[in-house]
């Protein structure tokens, strides 16, 4: 009997290995490949292999382009990210609060921007900020708040200004749902020991949601981080692929595409996404660390 | 393709009790106009939320003259002219056909195999078991990009561009799915169900996909909605790895009508809201499971 159960679990490697199977073979040996990749000058296809040691890394320092790359994806992720907390915050408290009716139809509508597949978003965005048919443009003139079309497509800050928007609109349903989650989870006798000790709500938000919030805010703001470097549907839609105009929407992703894909120099392409790579790894760590130290003081 | 989120496991969040209730009872008249206030600043949110889509439907009816003329609020009449115009550019149903095979095949695969594993990481004690499931938590932290230039590599070296089945398999191993179905099999199944299986004589594969799946299965079906809805808007893979423009999906169609018609703008809005309408109809019906799996197992990919 003893021995039939050690031979039992033993099957429970059986029932695990196609997933590990399928992980080194899709995404460890890619991975791996890429690495070894990223020390070649090679242009994907043709026999002709140069070794070329780090100087791809090299290189990615005098990459002016790689450079305005990294502060776009930036860029854009805070315009976003920043407001998408703040509001989806302030929701998550009002509609934990409130009395409402249609509460859960309010926290649908908000989130349903999340499930619509980026690329579309990005064209739909594209056309209603469009110069000439663009919905927004017309909207303003209605209402005189400007006399001639913006093109806003043409300009740096504005077409930043629209990705962050759209991820902004994409996400802050989500961020929301998150929170009111985190909300609930709050012992609801912290706030009846605040009411008696005669603490204003504005109190109770700051020394009671916000603290015991924080490791729900920190995870959002982290995966935001991870999301946000990685961005590429929706700048890409929005640009037709170009990071337009003169590639101040151009993500570090996007970058590695064309360079790689595009212009196939995989080399270059792969040394760009180790690059992505240690950027999300040191950020993410550092942001864990930051929150995490704040916490201690208090 | 956003990353993946974990949270506390949760009840339903439908019976949240209303806190400091009571300090507002003294002040009816200022309380029913906050309310008021509130609830126009709610459903002026909700109207932005839905605008865009309006937009689109209402653009989709129109000719490119009114589009770029005149801000209409009702339907036009070009309904029919945008769509032919559109599938002139793209095979468009073919697209979502397309989409549609991938994103099935990749929701079955991907339910199955994340049930398997998540049973083999639940109730077998093997050696290595918490090693092995951290690693596999860890391995959601990987960026996709990153691996992008050697699965190419891989993929044409074994001769599968233009397939889908290097869209299909990969999904066997996906992390979230893992964790989130093992949540709820640490809790669905008991050992003494097992062993009284084996003590009937099954062996252990009957007894996951007789006993096992049929249990977990809940966990599964709320799972294969993300998994659906994220395979369904994938964008950068399909890109790199299919290059016949029959097999294209239909987000990267819906791209090339765009770079095809610069000023095409209802033939564009035609391609977008068919992007968008079949998501719009499913969430519809599963807005309540899909806003109540965000949180139970709190996943979204």
């Amino acid at each position: 009997m003893a021995k039939a159960r050690i031979n039992k679990e033993k099957y429970g490697l059986l029932f695990i290995a196609p997933f590990f199977i399928t992980f080194l073979i899709f995404q460890l040996y890619p991975m791996i490949y890429s690495f070894y990749v990223s020390f070649l000058k090679w242009d994907g296809m043709s026999k002709k292999v140069k070794f070329v040691g780090i100087s791809n890394y090299a290189r990615l320092f005098s990459d002016d382009i790689f450079i305005k790359t990294i502060a776009n994806t930036w860029i854009m992720w805070l315009g976003g990210v920043i407001p998408q907390m703040i509001l989806a915050l302030t929701l998550a408290v009002v509609l934990n609060e409130a009395r409402l009716k249609g509460k859960d139809m309010f926290r649908a509508i908000y989130f349903f921007p999340n499930l619509v597949t980026a690329t579309s978003i990005g064209i739909l965005f594209a056309f209603l900020f469009d110069w000439q048919a663009g919905s927004v443009n017309k909207i303003l003139i209605n209402i005189h708040l400007i006399k001639e079309p913006i093109n806003f497509l043409m300009s740096e800050n504005y077409s930043r200004g629209i990705v962050s928007l759209t991820s902004f609109w994409m996400w802050f349903g989500y961020s929301m749902i998150i929170f009111m989650a985190g909300i609930k989870n709050i012992p609801e006798e912290l706030y009846e020991a605040a009411t008696v000790d005669g603490a204003s709500k504005s109190q109770a938000f700051f020394s009671i949601t916000i603290p015991l919030l924080r490791p729900t805010i920190l995870f959002s703001f982290i995966t935001s981080l991870i999301g946000g470097m990685q961005s590429f549907d929706i700048p890409y839609a929005l640009s037709k692929g170009a990071g337009d105009p003169n590639n101040a929407t151009m993500t570090m992703v996007m970058y590695l595409y064309r360079t790689a894909f595009v212009n196939n120099n995989y080399g270059y392409g792969a040394a760009v996404g180790y690059a992505l790579f240690l950027i999300i790894l040191v950020f993410a760590i550092i942001s864990f660390k930051f929150i995490n130290r704040n916490a201690d003081y208090e | 393709m956003k990353s993946n989120i974990v949270l506390k496991a949760d009840e339903n969040l439908t019976d949240i009790k209303p806190i400091n209730n009571n300090t507002r009872v003294t002040k009816p008249i200022s309380s029913i106009i906050n309310k008021t206030l509130l609830y126009l600043a709610l459903i002026a949110l909700a109207i932005l939320c839905f605008l865009p889509f309006f937009i689109m439907l209402i653009n989709a009816t129109h000719t490119n003259g009114e589009i770029a003329t005149t801000l209409s609020l009702t339907p036009g009449t070009a309904l029919m002219v945008n769509y032919n115009r559109l599938l002139e550019s793209q095979p468009i149903w073919r697209g979502l056909f397309n989409s549609l095979v991938i994103a099935s095949s990749v929701t079955l695969v991907s339910g199955y195999a994340s049930a398997l594993t998540a049973y083999g990481f639940s109730k077998f004690k093997f050696k290595g078991n918490s090693i092995l499931f951290w690693i596999l938590l860890g391995t959601m932290m990987i960026p996709t990009q990153l691996g992008m230039i050697g699965l190419f590599q891989l993929v044409k070296s074994f001769n599968l561009l233009d397939s889908y089945l290097p869209l299909i398999i990969p999904a066997i191993a996906s992390p979230a799915s893992v964790f989130f179905i093992k949540g709820y099999t640490d809790g669905a199944i008991s050992e003494s169900l097992i062993e009284a299986a084996r003590i009937d004589g099954c062996n252990e594969f009957k007894i996951f996909n007789r006993i096992v799946f049929p249990l977990i299965f809940p966990s599964v079906a709320t799972m294969s909605i993300f998994t659906f809805i994220n395979t369904w808007n994938n964008f950068l893979i399909p890109l790199i790895l299919l290059f016949d423009p029959k097999k294209f999906t239909l987000p990267i169609m819906v791209m090339l009508a765009r770079g095809t018609y610069q000023t095409e703008y209802g033939a564009v809005f035609a391609g977008v809201a068919i992007s968008i309408i079949p998501i719009m109809i499913a969430f519809i019906f599963l807005s309540k499971k899909i806003v109540g799996g965000l949180t139970v197992g709190g996943v979204k990919g």
